[in-house]
């Protein structure tokens, strides 16, 4: 297949993909309220979100759900999957189903199945039930991420290393973990991107007071998408993008560096 | 690794799983086998043969098959495409098709309706250069396509993720031993992608049958998938017995249709069971 | 003397270096988690290096690290920040509708009364109800619509008024009172905040004739023009009245008429909507559109060619109101919120951002631009129209019928 293909195919998803970004970082600039009629070229809705405290709270509960719940769910879910590969054939079924019963419910059961456990035992709503939610759906997915990659481990590498006098321990962080790592890191890298959008599960489960981005965008359905908004979405979407683009090319200036030494 | 120690791992995510998992299931079956006075029975169940039920899970089976469908020809071709390139960029790739996913969903299907609208941008700009409209928003359509557009990246991923592991070795022992691209392709690259499409499958089919926000804003509402049933049970008419009978009936068709997949991926390697 | 300075000098570089590697000893497991090129290293599934995680060659690197710690740190500290208020008389819980408050007034009525207000929204009625009839969050005044208010009474689950708490309640016209007896019947439970009726909003320039009733949308030369309102009442209302029945009724035979007239006007239907149909509208998307009259105000200034209009065949009133739930912790501040809501210059504030027609009379004496204070969509002289209602709550079995006619509808 001729490169030129294949490069507009690439550039041809790509387009596909980010029409919409690009859709929201030009409303954010709308003068207007209204997504379907351009009122001038404005900067108000970026002054406006700065001072607006509660889409800032919301921000930080959800960056910090996001987090937590990914690293926390990234841990349980790690050692699981390694226990699951040391357990028998049966048990390793059961697990595995268990497993998969978070991704099979449509997300409106799990809501509200979590919000009725919540109330069954009195547990006061606020951040830590959403939190305890997220890491609920989110350890599947570390999982299902890090469970190929322990089982195309060598195992001799790990009872070579324990043979040369290593302690379990020792042979696992220095022979196992660093070879499963990519599983776990996708694995964190997918719960972090589902309890970023999630807005079902969160919102049975949530407190007064405590709102997500995506619980505060699906309250304003009614009414109407404050443009301020579309400003966070823009403003969110570039910082990554640059994030991700300096990480790529600073590599390569130390890289260069190191050479020229 | 399969010493004593290992197996007590397992423990805190199965205390976990316990409590956050088994347990709501468990109150799932007991309102969908009993109805509003708590008697049992199995009419939640069974409502499912109700002509508007059964027919809002036909459609909502149709859709999501034709949009797995679409979304595995156009994700395969990209995933060989960025395997195939060299490791400076494809990581950077990758990111670059995740990180729309960390846009809020209601804003990104919004957007769309935006550009879709007969109005909307793509349209103006058609007609700018003299070229017919789409009159595709608020069509069945447009609910594929927008699944599409969600999932692609779901797609994407297990699909790369296999295609890099396969040894160039085994490609070039194909070529000497005189096989061609397509031969290679068929005998040697696809049957070992196989768990990498059976992984993205089943993260793109079971989602797309229970989405209802596509096909309230890029749809029109006028067509009710099973999504939109579940939901309006449980918001609209407060009636959990009957959301949750559905959301049983729906389990059971996805697991069942799951087992099948099973069927394909013998070592279990990269799906779900 | 010299061995000991210098005994004295290493052993204060050696702790200074050790503390210098203090932070990076103590976050090598943040820095796993946050060096982002590594992580994405990782992703590349067929280069691993371990070296490059555990060694830490390299000043940038270094820097990078420092720097995720900081932005870490600084978001996690963030929150705390804001601890500090003293809000001497306690605080009070409110669920209200999504965009249905102007900020400012929260932030005055903090200031004003020392009372801290926890604001939570909700986008219908039906997605309210679960979560306060469970009692998962305990508020302590909600905004309801009139049929889920005496849903609320009759489930009891609202606490009395007392009346003397709220003397700007008086700000308030008595006609609302008098409509609020449809579900409020005493008056005992609800005080009005916004007020409207559903009518017809049209565009001048699409369509060949003024549109004056609803059965106007059903005319086939507007096919695929017409937005409808997805909501069960709502469409429902528009159907009955349209064949001249009452929007309340539980006769099945009527129902199942309405139910065959949505049927029959599903194929000229463009999309069935919600808030969508404002700009869908200003966007002359579609000729013609169901909306709520709190919209028409806001569709009208962005789009000159609309014009609302409230049909012959007549319409439905509805109220928004406040309400205090029976378990409230905070009674006593939820009356004092919403008298400061009452306030003139506070229901002014709230009708200029919400646009929603306010029941409070002495704000609209206060409104400056008189269009919009004689304004016909936004405060209609309702003894005009006789064949206006307010919705009733219909009981879970007349629920349960209006539901399953819907679905029918919807899955056609």
């Amino acid at each position: 297949m001729s490169n030129v293909l294949k490069k507009i195919y690439i550039i041809l998803i790509f387009i596909f993909l980010y029409a919409p970004m690009a859709v929201l970082i030009v409303l954010s600039f709308n003068a207007s309220k209204s997504r379907s009629k351009w009122g001038g070229f404005t900067f108000k809705w970026y002054a406006k979100l700065l001072s607006d405290s509660s889409i800032m709270e919301a921000l930080i509960t959800t960056l910090m759900l996001a987090l937590l719940s990914s690293i926390i769910a990234t841990f349980i879910g790690t050692i699981a999957a390694i226990a699951i590969t040391g357990l028998k054939k049966s048990t390793r079924t059961l697990m595995m189903g268990i497993t998969n019963i978070p991704m099979l419910n449509a997300e409106i059961v799990t809501g509200i199945s979590l919000m009725l456990l919540f109330i069954f035992f009195k547990i006061k709503f606020g951040f830590t039930t959403i939190l305890l939610a997220h890491i609920t759906f989110n350890i599947p997915y570390v999982i299902l991420s890090v469970l190929p990659r322990i089982k195309q481990l060598n195992p001799s590498a790990y009872e070579a290393a324990m043979d040369l006098g290593a302690s379990p321990f020792k042979a696992f962080f220095k022979v196992v973990f660093p070879d499963i790592l990519p599983g776990v890191f996708s694995g964190m890298l997918m719960a972090f991107t589902m309890s970023i959008d999630d807005f079902i599960i969160t919102h049975f489960t949530k407190g007064a007071g405590v709102d997500t981005l995506s619980t505060k965008i699906y309250s304003q359905v009614r009414k109407g998408i404050d443009p301020k908004m579309y400003a966070l979405s823009s403003v969110i979407f570039i910082t990554v993008l640059i994030l991700l683009i300096l990480v790529n090319l600073l590599p390569n200036a130390g890289k260069k560096a190191k050479i020229k030494k | 690794m399969k010493n004593k120690f290992v197996k007590w791992l397992s423990l805190p995510y199965a205390l976990w799983s316990m409590a956050f998992v088994i347990i709501p299931l468990l109150m799932v079956f007991y309102f969908g086998l009993t109805d509003k006075s708590g008697k049992f029975t199995i009419s939640n169940i069974l409502s499912i043969s109700l002509p508007v039920h059964f027919k809002s899970l036909l459609i909502a089976l149709l859709l999501s098959l034709i949009s797995t469908i679409i979304c595995l020809l156009l994700s395969y071709p990209l995933a060989m495409i960025l395997s195939s390139m060299n490791s400076g960029n494809n990581r950077l790739m990758i990111l670059i098709f995740v990180l729309p996913m960390w846009m809020n969903f209601l804003l990104r299907t919004l957007a769309w309706q935006t550009l879709l609208e007969n109005e909307g941008v793509i349209n103006t700009i058609l007609r700018a250069i003299h070229l017919p409209g789409l009159k595709i928003i608020n069509t069945p359509y447009a609910i594929v396509f927008g699944m599409i557009y969600n999932f692609l990246p779901f797609m994407v991923l297990p699909i790369y993720n296999v295609l890099c592991k396969i040894d160039k070795n085994l490609l070039n022992a194909a070529r000497d031993l005189g096989a061609n691209e397509i031969q290679t392709f068929l005998k040697v690259t696809l049957p070992l992608s196989v768990p990498g499409i059976i992984s993205g499958i089943t993260m793109v089919f079971v989602p797309a049958l229970t989405t209802f926000v596509i096909s309230d804003l890029l749809g029109g509402s006028k067509i009710l998938l099973i999504g939109n049933v579940i939901e309006q049970e449980f918001t609209l008419n407060s009636n959990w017995n009957l959301g949750s009978g559905l959301s049983i009936v729906l389990m059971l068709f996805i697991v069942i249709s799951m087992i099948i997949t099973a069927v394909f991926d013998k070592d279990g390697e990269g799906s779900a069971l | 003397m010299r061995e000991r300075k210098q005994k004295l000098k290493n052993s204060f570089f050696k702790a200074f270096a050790l503390l210098r590697q203090a932070p990076f000893k103590f976050i090598w497991v943040i820095k796993i988690f946050l060096d982002i090129r590594n992580f994405y290293d990782i992703l590349d599934f067929d280069v691993f290096s371990s070296k490059s995680i555990f060694n830490s060659g390299g000043k940038e690197k270094e820097l990078k690290k420092m720097f995720l710690f900081g932005l870490l740190a600084t978001l996690l500290g963030l929150p705390l920040l804001g601890c500090g208020n003293a809000y001497e008389n306690g605080e009070v819980y409110v669920y209200n509708w999504g965009e249905y408050i102007d900020p400012d007034t929260i932030e005055m009525f903090e200031k004003d009364c020392k009372i801290k207000v926890i604001y939570d929204e909700f986008e219908t009625n039906e997605m309210m109800y679960p979560k306060v009839e469970a009692g998962a969050v305990n508020y302590d005044v909600v905004c309801p619509s009139d049929y889920m208010i005496k849903k609320m009474i009759d489930n009891d689950m609202l606490a009395e008024i007392n009346w003397e708490n709220i003397p700007n309640s008086k700000n308030i016209g008595a006609q609302y009172y008098e409509t609020s007896k449809e579900f409020d019947p005493e008056n005992k439970y609800s005080v009005p905040y916004c007020w409207g009726t559903v009518g017809i909003l049209y565009n001048k320039t699409m369509v060949d004739e003024p549109i004056t009733k609803w059965a106007q949308l059903w005319d086939p030369k507007y096919k695929n023009q017409i937005l409808m309102q997805n909501s069960v009442r709502d469409a429902f209302m528009v159907a009955l009245k349209l064949n001249g029945f009452s929007m309340n009724t539980t006769n099945i035979d009527e129902l199942q008429i309405a139910k065959q007239s949505l049927l029959e006007q599903k194929p000229l239907v463009q999309a069935y909507v919600v808030d969508q149909v404002r700009d869908k509208m200003i966007g002359n998307e579609a000729a013609i559109g169901v909306i709520y009259s709190g919209e028409a105000i806001y569709t009208q200034r962005e789009n000159e060619n609309l014009e609302y209009v409230i049909p012959e065949e007549g319409t439905n009133v509805w109220i928004d109101s406040w309400v205090i739930l029976k378990n409230a912790k905070n009674k006593e501040n939820a009356e004092k919120f919403i008298d400061y809501m009452c306030k003139p210059e506070i229901a002014l504030m709230n009708f200029d951002f919400i646009t929603y027609s306010t029941p409070n009379d002495a704000a609209r004496e206060l409104i400056e631009d008189e269009d919009i204070r004689n304004s016909e969509i936004a405060f209609p002289d309702l003894s005009e129209y006789d064949n206006l209602e307010t919705f009733k709550y219909l009981g879970e079995d007349g629920d349960e019928l209006y539901n399953s006619l819907w679905k029918e509808v919807k899955s056609e």
